[in-house]
């Protein structure tokens, strides 16, 4: 014992340092490591999410075309899955979103374009800071209630503008899709616009350009690139809106363009199956992978559309 | 009088002053037209609740929120249905929060700079941007039929729960962006470890802009329908589920997570859906609660930012 104690106190200065350092510092450090494991793990689901997605849209995707073929699928210009005499067209379907997409961005578009130049250019202050957070309560509205909206008011009022208006019909679907997705246009477009130097607007100014010159021929332009972004985010929503569809549109495929008749989107397609009970491993249970392919591949490509248009618009100041 | 003047004017004018006076009527006329459309969207958001107050407000009673789904209108309720709510946002807070935070944070403060990490940046936008329809195939396929899970409490609160993971990541990950990295510094001077710094400095700094994030990426779940249909929500339960406790050792009971569930926006989709009015008035109702919900949380959410805002002075 004695000796012990003796042998600690008569080591040189280093050395005991050396040997606290390993208690005191040791555990700590491979605390810290398994902390940043963890956090890494944590930050990996994301791409095992997307990973997940991808994978089982394709494996059941894979089965449903080894039953169907792909050019079936691609030109037929029927889709009754569930009947007797099958058809697999998407085309039907396709033509659904497409039509209330584009509805939905004739009121989105100009209405969030507007909307996100007065708050940038004409707005003061205190007016701003009110209508930005009235105006996201209309995103954060749940999409079902739209649905009540849209079939139970805009439809009845619709109906007493065009009297033969069916009950389910693609236009007041898309009118409502459109004012949902308005926070998103102009909240985002705002940003951008905000973002583009004071000097470029007083350059205007000092040329003798109104307000309205200003935002339109200087201002705009010059967001453009982050505008491109907000409108994108803005058709990826209105693609992939599922509930105001299923609701007010109706569930009938039918190859149209016309905005007044009923017609089911992809989306609305995948919820009528999932309400029903179709056998897992079923043709028709493969249908709606298929369809959610579908759907997943136009958005990316309205998306990649997007990027690429965000990237030739973008400006350096 | 004024438009005589002006007209009076505009003829005694030159050229130029004309075109200048066109131009200034002009941006006059567009700044009305921005305030126009600003109320016509405002307008939309009041019809809206308008329409859902009118048609459901009288429906809303102790009964109709005490009461199982019922063949018969006057005597269906939520019951079922806000409880189903509770559980399955409960379990997507619990997934998507520790999982998101700790993805913000690794990305913000320990990621080095790699093609891996462009690689999970890249991801997380594109998953912002998936439809959420196609979260709820991904789990049908994978925890429904693989994994079998079932169509359970457990298999939609996952699901929610990956739905907004993206939105967690990017809210949380602008909250610590705001923190100045003077902060950090200061920390690692007094010989705070990576971990310590972020725990005791980076986290708390953060607390307001990850709190707002969270509640609202909650709050759009809340309302989220579609992905729950693919999973296979009922729409028709007259039972509650299995209770979080039981008699015997350990007291806690996991039975409820593998029980069938519905929510409020299914409930309120399956009675939109029938033909019978009256169904739509018990819609409307359970919509007005449903907006409610979303609403309150939107406005915690405002009101935190601005309050955490007011206090942080960098």
């Amino acid at each position: 014992m004695d000796t012990m104690e003796a042998h600690i106190t008569r080591m040189p200065v280093e050395k005991k340092a050396v040997v606290r350092s390993l208690s005191t510092r040791l555990v700590p450090r491979f605390k810290e490591k398994a902390i940043e494991l963890l956090l890494q793990a944590a930050a990996f689901t994301s791409v095992a999410i997307t990973l997940g997605i991808v994978g089982v849209l394709a494996y059941e995707s894979f089965h449903f075309f080894q039953q169907v073929s792909v050019v079936d699928f691609l030109t037929d210009r029927q889709w009754t899955p569930l009947f007797a005499d099958a058809h697999y067209g998407i085309l039907s379907l396709v033509s659904g979103t497409l039509v209330t997409t584009a509805v939905a961005l004739l009121v989105a578009i100009p209405m969030g374009s507007l909307i996100a130049i007065y708050l940038s250019e004409y707005a003061s202050r205190s007016v701003r800071e009110f209508v930005k957070p009235v105006l996201e309560l209309l995103s954060a509205v749940p999409t079902v209630v739209y649905g009540y909206f849209a079939l139970l008011f805009v439809t009845p009022a619709l109906q007493r503008i065009w009297p033969d208006l069916p009950g389910f019909n693609m236009l007041s679907a898309g009118l409502v899709i459109g004012f949902m997705i308005v926070p998103y246009v102009s909240s985002v477009s705002e940003d951008a616009m905000r973002a583009v130097p004071v000097y470029l607007r007083e350059g205007a100014f000092a040329l003798g350009a109104t307000r309205m010159q200003t935002a339109l021929r200087v201002v705009f332009p010059s967001a453009l690139s982050g505008i491109t972004a907000a409108y994108v985010l803005g058709v990826s929503r209105a693609i992939g809106e599922t509930m105001v569809v299923a609701i007010a549109a109706g569930m009938q495929p039918t190859l149209t363009l016309n905005p007044l008749e009923p017609a089911a989107t992809m989306t609305a397609y995948i919820v009528q199956v999932s309400l029903g009970d179709l056998p897992h491993g079923s043709v028709g249970y493969q249908t709606i992978f298929a369809t959610g392919l579908m759907l997943l591949l136009i958005t990316l490509l309205f998306n990649i559309a997007g990027h690429a248009l965000k990237k030739r618009y973008r400006q350096v100041y | 009088m004024r438009l005589k003047n002006g007209i009076a004017k505009y003829i005694k004018s030159t050229p130029l002053q004309r075109r200048i006076m066109r131009r200034k009527a002009l941006d006059r006329f567009f700044a009305f037209e921005g305030l126009l459309v600003m109320g016509i969207a405002l307008l939309v958001l009041f019809a809206l609740v308008g329409q859902l107050a009118a048609d459901g407000a009288g429906r809303l009673s102790w009964q109709f929120l005490t009461s199982f789904p019922s063949r018969f209108p006057a005597q269906a309720g939520i019951l079922t249905a806000w409880i189903g709510t509770l559980l399955v946002m409960l379990l997507t807070a619990l997934t998507a929060i520790p999982l998101g935070i700790g993805a913000a944070i690794y990305l913000e403060e320990y990621a080095a700079k790699s093609w891996l990490t462009d690689v999970i940046e890249i991801n997380i936008a594109n998953l912002a941007g998936v439809p959420s329809i196609v979260y709820g195939l991904m789990t049908l396929g994978l925890l429904v039929y693989e994994l079998h899970l079932g169509q359970s409490f457990l298999t939609a609160g996952l699901t929610l729960g990956m739905l907004i993971l993206p939105m967690v990541i990017i809210a949380t990950r602008e909250a610590i962006r705001a923190v100045p990295p003077a902060v950090r510094e200061a920390a690692y001077a007094l010989g705070a470890t990576k971990w310590q710094t972020v725990r005791d400095h980076v986290l708390p700094y953060s607390m307001g802009g990850i709190l707002t994030g969270m509640i609202l990426a909650l709050s759009r779940a809340v309302g989220e329908t579609a992905p729950l249909i693919t999973v296979g929500a009922l729409s028709f339960i007259a039972f509650l589920p299995h209770p979080p406790w039981q008699g015997e050792f350990p007291f806690v009971s996991f039975e409820w997570l593998f029980d069938p569930f519905t929510v409020m926006p299914i409930q309120m989709f399956n009675w939109v859906s029938r033909p019978q009015e009256e169904f739509h008035v018990n819609a409307a109702a359970a919509g007005l609660i449903l907006l409610a919900m979303s609403l309150a949380m939107n406005a915690v959410a405002i009101v935190i930012r601005a309050r955490f805002r007011k206090r942080i002075h960098w």
